[in-house]
């Protein structure tokens, strides 16, 4: 499927691919086109965390990548060498070894010492930044930039990589699925009765560039599910209304948080990884962008609905020119989905639909 | 809005009203992030409010600078964690002494429009996406009675406060459903540098505080009653309008 390359999409073009697990169908639409799938009831949860700089320039073979805070001064990071972003991620030279002590500066003043390395792999690294507070995160929006894509041209600016309702900068790489939902669609769900419901999810690297640290991903991240929000999404479950959530990384954090078999409020890290066998305690769907079969992201997909539809529609899609990544299309997978619409009075004849997309 | 922990962001904190806010504030226990062009001149206010027992944190911005914004918001919220109290007060009168605006050069309209008004958008466009989510969240307009009474040679920054006056009303309109509250607040005429560069002649003996300001300031961020899209005037009997 064809990479969405610029961060800029048209928000009311964007589109969403709409699958119902339960009537083994889906359906083209727009993304505005999302609260005409929820019900007066129901719960949208969006990842709230901010997307942080967290690439760094050491030398000209030395890119370092935040991939996940451990204390006010200490990350877990990854370096890479020689390239920059116009190369793929696995295409980059190998990086200088860096021994336990070593002196990085960035620039603007930013320094900080390898506390320790990785015993399996010496590009994962834990980094402790001299600079602590506001002088530490000041420098690091001074000094770092957005991790960037190789399939997207011109290098990303902060502001390309953020959710309109973000706030903490826990997350590494945008939580992008909930990037095409514009505040005119989540104010139309929310005058509909769908509850809009947020947790911190430290969303992290996608890719590093070797297989076998990739197959280590994701890294425990950190998550936080306030006591307000639990008890909202605690009452909707009491309801009957239907918990939707706006990407993997939220579904992560909220089975994560149930794992107990109850929702809990609180904050954890999680490196929860859900598939074709996991069953959801408190997710019923899911939005998110479309990924492809094989993928660990398409993996959890499979916990939302049979693979057999899932990869038809991702034929689907693949063949109607959906765009893909950070900044591509989106689909909802939801059981009841399309019927809830047909029942809600639109006809039949005003959405294209495929049950058979081979 | 409960002022007791309040993730709070205050722009133009080194001096005059935007520092005596962050030290009432402070006091009254938020938790302050102070804004200015400079970190050294924050020092010594982020050293008064924590020696007193609150919290402060400094960050250097240029509300002009439209690569600032995101940097500033996202340190604030790392910080202090998401913002629930935004004020707007760092303000450009432009050149100084004031000129009329057939004097005036176009690119000095521009600045003090982008520092008075454009920034302030910015900002709070990163910002209150948060607060709308999380159905709570007070901004806060410094105006001034220049952004409804025309005086010869306040061309540039009376029309920013006009305009800056508009944009809390349409927060107000746009967000009010969201549990966000928007309203502007007309100091009234102070003892500051900023009036003594406008107006030096008038004798500061006949001004206000900022201390007194900053605390009626502060008790209309507590009030319930305090309308959502208000221009509270506090230049004379405090009525809003």
């Amino acid at each position: 499927m064809t990479p969405a390359a610029s961060p800029h999409p048209r928000q009311d073009r964007e589109r969403l691919l709409v699958i119902d697990p339960a009537a083994d169908r889906f359906a083209d639409h727009r993304i505005t086109d999302l609260p005409d799938f929820l019900a007066d009831g129901d719960a949208l949860v969006l990842n709230d965390a901010a997307t942080l700089p967290a690439s760094l320039r050491a030398a000209a073979d030395l890119e370092i990548r935040l991939m996940s805070q451990l204390d006010d001064r200490t990350w877990l990071a990854l370096s890479l060498g020689r390239g920059d972003f116009h190369v793929a991620t696995e295409q980059r030279g190998a990086p200088p070894v860096l021994e336990v002590g070593t002196e990085l500066a960035f620039g603007h003043g930013l320094t900080a010492r390898v506390r320790a390395v990785d015993s399996a792999s010496s590009r994962l690294l834990y980094l402790e930044f001299q600079a602590r507070g506001s002088e530490l995160w000041q420098a690091l929006y001074r000094t770092a930039a957005p991790i960037q894509y190789a399939y997207v041209r011109a290098p990303l600016q902060l502001w390309d990589v953020q959710n309109a309702y973000g706030s903490r900068p826990w997350a590494v790489e945008m939580p992008s699925a909930g990037r095409p939902l514009s505040f005119e669609t989540l104010f139309r769900a929310a005058a509909r009765g769908v509850r809009l419901a947020h947790v911190t999810h430290a969303a992290g690297l996608s890719s590093t560039g070797d297989a076998a640290l990739d197959a280590r991903l994701p890294v425990a991240e950190r998550y936080e599910l306030s006591e307000e929000n639990a008890a909202r999404l605690a009452s909707t479950r009491a309801r009957g209304g239907r918990i939707i959530a706006v990407g993997t990384s939220v579904t992560r954090a909220l089975e994560a948080a149930s794992s107990s078999g109850q929702l809990r409020a609180g904050s954890g890290r999680t490196d929860l990884l859900l598939g074709p066998d996991s069953v959801l305690r408190i997710c019923d769907g899911l939005l998110t962008g479309l990924h492809e079969p094989g993928t660990s992201h398409f993996a959890l997909l499979e916990a939302y609905g049979p693979r057999a539809l899932l990869e038809r529609a991702f034929r689907h899609a693949q063949r109607h020119g959906y765009l893909q990544h950070e900044f591509g299309d989106s689909c909802l997978i939801l059981k009841g989905s399309l019927d809830a619409r047909l029942a809600a009075g639109f006809p039949a004849g005003s959405e294209q639909e495929w049950r058979q997309a081979g | 809005m409960e002022i007791e922990g309040t993730a709070t962001l205050i722009t133009g904190a080194s001096r005059g009203l935007g520092e005596a806010l962050a030290v009432e504030l402070g006091r009254q226990g938020a938790r302050v992030v102070l804004v200015s062009r400079s970190r050294t001149t924050l020092a010594p206010v982020v050293r008064r409010i924590r020696e007193a027992g609150g919290e402060a944190h400094a960050l250097e911005a240029d509300l002009g600078s439209k690569a600032d914004i995101y940097p500033l918001a996202g340190a604030a919220n790392a910080l202090v964690g998401p913002i629930d109290l935004l004020i707007h007060n760092a303000s450009d009168l432009g050149p100084v002494p004031l000129r009329l605006l057939l004097d005036t050069e176009c690119e000095d309209f521009e600045r003090v429009l982008a520092v008075n008004l454009l920034g302030p958008f910015r900002l709070s466009r990163v910002i209150a996406g948060s607060m709308a989510l999380r159905e709570r969240g007070t901004i806060v307009h410094l105006s001034s009675d220049a952004s409804v009474n025309s005086y010869a040679r306040w061309g540039a920054y009376s029309v920013s406060k006009a305009a800056l006056d508009h944009l809390s009303r349409l927060w107000a309109v746009e967000l009010a459903e969201r549990n966000v509250r928007s309203f502007s607040v007309d100091p009234g005429e102070m003892d500051t540098q900023m009036h003594a560069l406008a107006l030096p002649d008038v004798d500061p003996e006949t001004l206000s505080r900022p201390k007194d300001v900053a605390a009626r300031i502060a008790a209309l961020i507590r009030s319930t009653t305090t309308a959502n899209g208000a221009r509270v005037d506090l230049s004379s009997s405090g009525a809003a309008s």
